[in-house]
């Protein structure tokens, strides 16, 4: 099923099986088969609650699977095997399978009683028992990396919405994950901020080796920078693509759909955006 | 009338040590319990939870003075055993303020927005960690000011300790009155002066704790 561009010859990084997620009765995932390959960068679009976060949360482990399966590194994340049996994953199994996977949130969520340093160094220092000085020095670099190396002793809340999200970045991309989840992350921002997390973003694309997940409603990026584009739709994958294919060819009536909204509110801004979320 | 008059002060000090130490003791009681008990509230389990939940409700819900005169005089009839009162009134105050404050710390901790524990999940920390470097510096922040509040009830709540023959602020001043009733007046504005004093010092230092926890969300 997979219609990647590049050649990943290597084996998927992560591996979706027909995982269904159930909050109080309401199907958010139905069946989703996924599979990202090491280094892979795909972008999720689609309308708010067609179940493009929950797929990056069930990754992430802040939500369990109703049913299916997902495999990290060919190791299965929310489940383990005890006594010849499936059972679901201790906290143990998942801190393991956890230091592969780094995740960067709508609402940045940063530490507000740590500076920007120690928002970066926390981590290197008490997870993955990095010693002090050389937990800083990687913290520098990397606040050096989205251009942030003049605020380090700064609190969260001394920060502009961009630059927090800069820092949340950093943060989670000093883990050096194998998979970078990026739920949202500029929805949150003013429009005049929203450049240059997407510019921190795009760099981090072309020069690192991660696999990434990007759920967004900015289409030129995603058109960008992704290899694949799956646009998801009442807890489905609809379709999926080379960016290309997407935007230039779209099958489905749901995608044009979405497509024309999106392109009509882009020629009014956002005047048109209340009349047309008004008008379905 | 000498409404100052500072003979009265010698023993009315002693009688304030007497408070300070009570006040002393059945705060590291209280803060301690405020922890167990409120943690006890978010566990998980059921048994966990429950109790915590019978203790506060126990202890919020029945007065001080009565805890006080059970821990002193019922409860050494029923177990046969000799509790001093300066014991009693620790553990009956503390049991008391305790119970209040483990609310404060239920309740802060929950406080804590879910994004701070999903960014330490992301991060990878253990759920020890979490709690330890992410939640309870957030919660401690917002806990200062009701324990602060509570710092002073629990000041104030001391004076019924008289009533189980300790010689605190108020037993000396009840005292003085029974050797001068004349004095009425000015032993108990010097009462009044020397709880003030008390209360000024402890919401003090309460203050400090705040401005060193609130760094950053200036």
């Amino acid at each position: 099923m997979s219609q990647n561009i590049k050649n990943f010859s290597a084996e998927p990084i992560v591996r979706y099986r027909n995982v269904t997620k159930v909050f109080d009765q309401r199907v958010v995932l139905k069946r989703l088969d996924l599979d990202i390959m090491p280094g892979e960068k795909i972008a999720l679009i689609g309308p708010s609650g067609s179940g493009k976060t929950t797929i990056a949360r069930l990754l992430m482990t802040l939500e369990q699977p109703t049913s299916g399966t997902i495999e990290v590194n060919g190791e299965l994340l929310w489940h383990m095997q005890h006594k010849g049996k499936l059972i679901t994953a201790n906290e143990k199994h998942l801190h393991r399978m956890r230091s592969s996977i780094g995740m960067v949130f709508q609402h940045f969520n940063l530490f507000p009683h740590m500076t920007i340093l120690r928002n970066v160094m926390e981590a290197l220092v008490h997870v993955r028992k990095i010693p002090k000085p050389q937990a800083q020095q990687r913290a520098l670099e990397l606040l050096q990396q989205v251009g942030l190396q003049d605020h380090i002793k700064k609190y969260p809340a001394q920060l502009s919405g961009g630059q927090k999200q800069r820092v949340a970045i950093a943060r989670a991309l000093v883990m050096e994950p194998k998979i970078l989840l990026f739920d949202e992350v500029t929805s949150a921002l003013d429009p005049e901020l929203v450049g240059e997390v997407l510019d921190v973003i795009k760099g981090i694309a072309e020069k690192k080796d991660t696999a990434m997940l990007l759920i967004t409603h900015e289409m030129d990026f995603a058109r960008e920078i992704a290899d694949r584009i799956l646009f998801t739709d009442g807890g489905v994958i609809v379709e999926q693509g080379t960016p290309e294919q997407i935007f230039e060819n779209p099958q489905s009536p749901r995608l044009q759909a979405f497509l024309t909204r999106f392109l009509k509110e882009r020629q009014y801004g956002l005047a048109s955006e209340t009349a047309a979320a008004g008008a379905e | 009338m000498d409404l100052f008059s500072l003979e009265l002060l010698p023993p009315l000090l002693s009688g304030l040590k007497v408070t300070l130490l009570i006040t002393m003791y059945s705060t590291l009681v209280a803060l301690a319990l405020s922890f167990v008990a409120g943690f006890a509230r978010l566990s998980r389990f059921r048994v966990i939870s429950g109790t915590a939940a019978v203790y506060v409700e126990l202890f919020r819900g029945t007065s001080l003075l009565v805890q006080l005169f059970w821990m002193y005089f019922a409860l050494p009839i029923l177990l046969d055993i000799r509790i001093p009162a300066m014991t009693a009134a620790v553990i009956a105050i503390g049991l008391n303020y305790g119970a209040y404050g483990s609310e404060v710390v239920r309740s802060t901790i929950a406080a804590v927005p879910k994004g701070q524990v999903e960014a330490s999940i992301a991060l990878n920390f253990t759920p020890f960690q979490r709690m330890k470097n992410i939640i309870l510096p957030q919660a401690w922040a917002m806990m200062l000011p009701s324990f602060g509040n509570l710092q002073i009830e629990l000041l104030k709540g001391t004076s019924l300790v008289y009533l189980i023959t300790l010689t605190d602020l108020t037993y000396q001043g009840m005292m003085l009155r029974t050797y001068d009733i004349s004095q009425t007046t000015a032993i108990f504005t010097w009462i009044l002066i020397l709880y003030y004093a008390a209360a000024t010092l402890l919401t003090y230092v309460i203050r400090l704790a705040e401005r060193k926890a609130a760094v950053g969300r200036g």
